[in-house]
């Protein structure tokens, strides 16, 4: 029997796993530890945002399970780490968590490569709301290569995707038959 | 009776509301760290949570570094014995130039009546890491307030100054670099001794001297060092060399770049040198309205 090829496939033709709360916790846990990578130069340019990354799967995938909440503590982690201003990776992962509870009906009834456009989107809007903050505190615009971390980001949401539903499909059980 | 939804369908407050109750958080959460700062016990209490995390991330790396050390070969071991060795036969003949110089010092400091320079306690650090944000310059290093580290001090390297050490963790504290936007250190140019203000222009390897009118004196590969006059920075460390000088006479100021000293994508470990000793209050303003001026942080 041959299974079926998810890669590439809607969300929608898959059925998958109940998600155990473990897991969430597990995979935004790597997410947070993939940002705290100590990266410089232009690697760390275009490191994409793990962590927006994972909560937009969750957020678009478990919209009951996985909520605001996780967002925000993780947003203010983030704040910590980076010794910025307490709060603005909060409000940006807020507004993408918003975005992918929104449309969570919307996106999976896409292939996976108009998801990434949605993707992008979403990405970028939190990345402007983090710039918007910056701005309004006083800092500069640091330039276009600003936004290149969402365009990595949505570029990895294929295989960021498939790494996040591989531990959930039912595992073929030709053994019992 | 009210109609309230069966439990199976309860949902919770709808998405708008979260939004705007989370959204809410957030700007109450920027305002109060970005007005009043005193949200710094809270960043402490994450940062101590975050700091096992972090040392875990750091382990490939330190795993790395220690395997390329250990397989160093023996012609690189010893071509930097032998730089080492020559760097250190020049230092201690400095050094010994300094002893007498120090001694002279402290006999004129004597004669003219001066108070004796104090020696400021140091304490070695490592870089962690570089802040992750493109639009701070920041480091942090691996010493925090269980090591002795204040905030306000200031962090050196054999070439000069880096920054100045603007929060403190428990085991770890952020350093400003002297190339970030908000940083100002007062500066005397050696050749002749004209006081300046250096400021950071937020990206690498470039400063500015602002506020020099146009006929100053300076000059292309001028030293600039601390002047030691705001009480923070001990003076006389080497903070910067003159790059370009600009004068345009229809603006009132030279536009004065530099070049900082330190090398701080160099080198690994730097110094923290103790803040400085707290200055005698300053004289009341005599019959002069002044607002009390909110203290920046970090200047």
């Amino acid at each position: 029997m041959m299974r079926p090829r998810a890669f590439g496939r809607p969300f929608a033709e898959e059925i998958l796993l109940p998600v155990k709360t473990g897991f969430v916790a597990l995979a935004l846990m790597v997410a947070l530890l993939l940002n705290l990578l100590p990266l410089s130069g232009w690697v760390l340019l275009l490191r994409p945002d793990f962590i927006a990354l994972v909560l937009l799967f969750w957020g678009l995938e478990h919209p009951r399970k996985v909520g605001f909440l996780p967002a925000f503590l993780l947003g203010v982690a983030m704040d910590v780490a980076q010794g910025s201003l307490l709060g603005q990776h909060a409000l940006a992962y807020s507004a993408l968590m918003f975005a992918a509870i929104a449309i969570h009906r919307r996106v999976p009834l896409f292939g996976v490569r108009e998801q990434v456009l949605h993707i992008l989107g979403i990405l970028l809007v939190a990345q402007v709301v983090v710039l918007g903050v910056r701005l309004a505190t006083g800092s500069e615009f640091p330039g276009w290569w600003y936004f290149l971390p969402s365009a990595t980001g949505a570029i990895l949401w294929p295989f960021a995707r498939h790494a996040l539903t591989a531990p959930l499909r039912p595992r073929s059980e030709r053994k019992e038959i | 009776m009210e109609y309230s939804p069966p439990p199976f369908f309860r949902r919770g407050p709808g998405l708008g509301t979260r939004l705007i109750f989370f959204s809410l958080l957030s700007l109450a959460l920027l305002f109060a760290d970005a007005r009043f700062g005193f949200l710094e016990n809270l960043r402490r209490g994450v940062g101590v949570i975050l700091y096992p995390l972090q040392s875990l991330v750091d382990l490939p790396g330190d795993i790395a570094m220690y395997a390329a050390d250990f397989f160093v070969t023996q012609t690189t071991l010893r071509s930097e014995n032998e730089n080492l060795q020559r760097d250190n036969f020049l230092s201690s003949i400095r050094l010994q130039e300094y002893a007498a110089l120090a001694a002279e010092n402290a006999h004129l400091r004597q004669l003219l009546d001066l108070q004796p320079r104090v020696d400021r306690p140091s304490l070695v650090a490592e870089i962690l890491y570089a802040a992750r944000d493109p639009f701070i310059k920041r480091i942090v290093l691996d010493k925090g307030s269980t090591h002795g580290v204040q905030a306000g001090a200031p962090v050196v390297d054999s070439q000069g100054l880096v920054g100045q050490v603007r929060r403190v963790f428990p085991w770890v504290s952020e350093v400003t670099l002297v190339t970030d936007r908000e940083q100002a250190i007062p500066v005397q140019l050696v050749r002749n001794g004209l006081r300046a203000m250096v400021f950071g222009l937020g990206y690498d390897g470039a400063l500015e001297l602002r506020f020099m009118p146009v006929n100053a004196d300076i000059e292309t590969g001028d030293v600039l060092v601390t002047s030691g006059i705001d009480g923070i920075y001990p003076a006389g460390l080497p903070v910067a060399t003159v790059a370009s000088v600009e004068r345009v006479a229809a603006y009132p100021f030279a536009r004065v770049t530099c070049v900082p000293a330190a090398g701080v994508d160099r080198h690994r470990q730097v110094m923290m040198l103790s803040p400085g000793e707290a200055f005698p209050d300053r004289p009341p303003p005599d019959n002069v309205q002044q607002r009390p001026r909110r203290p920046r942080r970090g200047g």
